[in-house]
């Protein structure tokens, strides 16, 4: 088993600097931060600009390799450089990876165990109205992008704000609510009603693509002989479903985690944008137009990073459900 | 009635009764004979005629702008409303249609195409290219696609669309080549494939002439949800103004300017984000019932 994830590690750590490298080399290739020189009056002298761009590590003067080689010094030692504006990438990296973490997080958690007790319920009620239901429902779910959910979500939360409720509930914009004094559970309440729209927009499609597959694992599990067998040693059908079913059709669902979620850190990247939370994705669009590369790179190499943990998290569920893993 | 023409209407007779079914006239009975199938397809049918056909039925093109009319409902001059700039919803939609379909079947046939080939000499030759390629097909399944389609951006010029569908294509194919690289493996144990092997032909042949051909009823259910996977990842990136670049439209920059003005001007957002969800719904129903009429071992439909 140590073995097993030693190599696992190892070969994420290479997949990571490599991802991460070409990220850098994209970014500094594609991106022309000296056009942001271009529109300043009074134009500046172009040793000027040259002069700055070097100092922040951006002259596209500079060979790619040395630049790369300078950036990748800088990252083994914890500093990613400076933005355009030549403040440290660093200062608000942590600040922003915890509202993106406490999205992601929260997203994944309700879309998962949603999505994956959904599915269970659906395949033990086989072609009942709640199967048939679910199914049409995460059929029409499916085709949404996040982008049209997001505005729905926005556009419906107002509409109820002023006909359902007639006050604020649902608020679609921001964390939270800028010189709000009402002590510690004043503040927290606004946090949720912030939270709720955002969640439920990230992980509505996590929903939809967890609960057909954990049906789908379900049935093939239900008819089984151990289920079967479990039933005649006298467990109830609740028990015999949930230790024993459940637990086998949850493996491949485990597996499936690990793709889902760099599309899940996509989604939070729209929602981010899309709800002006003020996180890693909205600063990764920010700094594409703004041609940050170094800022770029290193929301990049946190997301293959993140990438890798969930891949590394889903090996271990695969082993603590599935006894075979762990003795080969 | 000569001889001949009686032999000859024997042999008709004969040919009639011995020749089985072909494979694409059973795919295609099933397929419409599932309410799914008929629905997906007709819905998607009408979509191209709307998107295609369509802009001849109103007197306004996509880049008219009618300076008497700022923002107004829908009426019997402007059928989908207009928008801020005075601009015809119906005509820019169906534009942007045209648009998000044309990148969406392009990117969709690309990155199949990609799929088959990379798969299925990852499954053929086993040691160092089976190793490099599936690699390739790891790093690329970690890299998120919008995070580097959205560096790439810069790239896309007003006019270079075509680099992007490419691109497009290139972050969607891992998936199937992983499912094409198995299959291929147990396809490669086959007879008939030994036997081609053993008459000496060379095994890039084998490769486009007998192991892809087997897999085609994979690859054309994977073309088509690609399909929808395309439309869906072209309008997240358009929407942030990474893809499609203006003056050209699709069916993301649309929504993207609608969603500023929606909630006093549904009609901006509605239309647009209707007409897409409807066409990735259509497209995934096809792909759903071509998938249940490509297996022998699914049940008929009830």
């Amino acid at each position: 088993m140590a073995g097993f994830l030693a190599r696992r590690l190892l070969n994420y750590l290479v997949l990571v600097v490599v991802a991460s490298s070409l990220a850098y080399l994209l970014a500094a290739s594609a991106l022309d931060p000296r056009s942001n020189y271009a529109d300043r009056t009074p134009k500046p002298p172009p040793a000027v600009v040259d002069a700055q761009l070097t100092a922040l590590n951006l002259n596209d003067r500079t060979p790619l390799i040395q630049r790369y080689a300078t950036w990748a010094a800088g990252v083994l030692h914890g500093d990613f450089g400076k933005s355009v504006t030549g403040t440290p990438v660093n200062d608000d990296l942590g600040r922003r990876a915890g509202v993106t973490a406490r999205l992601v997080l929260l997203g994944l958690a309700c879309g998962s165990l949603a999505g994956v007790l959904l599915g269970a319920y659906a395949a033990v009620r086989q072609y009942g109205w709640f199967d048939r239901l679910s199914a049409g429902v995460s059929f029409v779910v499916l085709a949404v992008p996040v982008v049209v959910l997001a505005n729905m979500l926005i556009l419906f939360g107002t509409w109820a704000n002023a006909n359902v409720f007639g006050r604020q509930v649902f608020l679609v914009s921001g964390e939270y609510s800028v010189g709000l004094d009402t002590g510690f559970w004043g503040s927290a309440l606004d946090r949720v009603q912030h939270l709720i729209l955002p969640t439920v927009s990230l992980s509505l499609g996590l929903v939809a693509v967890f609960s057909r597959y954990q049906r789908n694992m379900m049935l093939d599990v239900l008819g089984a002989d151990y289920v079967r067998t479990a039933m005649a040693k006298g467990l109830s059908r609740r028990q015999a479903l949930i230790r024993h079913a459940l637990r086998t059709a949850l493996i491949p669902v485990a597996t499936y985690f690990a793709f889902t979620f760099g599309t899940l850190l996509v989604g939070a990247t729209f929602t981010e944008k899309i709800f002006g939370w003020h996180g890693l994705g909205e600063q990764l669009i920010n700094s594409i137009f703004t041609n940050d590369v170094n800022t770029v790179a290193a929301i990049s190499l946190l997301a293959a990073i993140a990438v890798l943990c969930a891949s590394l998290a889903a090996d271990l569920m695969h082993a603590a459900l599935d006894p075979r893993v762990r003795a080969g | 009635m000569t001889l001949s023409e009686e032999e000859l209407g024997e042999e008709l007779i004969g040919a009639r009764e011995s020749r089985a079914p072909s494979r694409v006239r059973i795919v295609a009975r099933r397929f419409f004979g599932s309410r799914q199938g008929q629905v997906g397809f007709a819905v998607l049918v009408l979509m191209f005629l709307l998107a295609f056909a369509g802009p001849m039925l109103s007197p306004w093109s996509y880049t008219d702008k009618d300076f008497t009319a700022f923002l107004q409902p829908p009426s019997a001059t402007h059928w989908f409303g207009t928008l801020q700039t005075g601009a015809d919803v119906y005509a820019v939609t169906l534009r942007g249609m045209q648009k998000s379909l044309i990148v969406g079947l392009l990117a969709a046939l690309v990155s199949t195409a990609l799929a088959a080939v990379v798969g299925a000499f990852a499954g053929y030759f086993p040691g160092w290219p089976d190793r490099a390629l599936s690699w390739v097909t790891d790093l690329l399944l970690v890299l998120p696609a919008f995070l580097i389609l959205a560096i790439m951006s810069p790239l896309f010029g007003a006019g270079k669309w075509v680099l992007f569908v490419i691109m497009l294509a290139l972050f969607l194919w891992m998936v199937t080549s992983k499912i094409v690289r198995g299959m291929t493996i147990s396809l490669k144990r086959r007879e008939f494939i030994q036997a081609a092997r053993f008459m000496g032909v060379p095994p890039i042949r084998i490769i486009f002439r007998h192991v892809i051909p087997n897999l085609s009823s994979l690859l054309i259910v994977d073309a088509t949800l690609n399909v929808s996977a395309a439309i869906l990842t072209e309008t997240s990136l358009s929407y942030f103004g990474f893809g499609i670049q203006p003056p050209d439209v699709s069916f993301g920059t649309l929504i993207a300017d609608g969603s500023r003005t929606a909630v006093y001007a549904p009609w901006t957002f509605w239309f647009v984000a209707g007409l897409l969800v409807i066409t990735v719904l259509a497209v995934n129903l096809i792909g759903d019932s071509l998938r249940d009429a490509f297996d022998p071992t699914s049940a008929r439909r009830r």
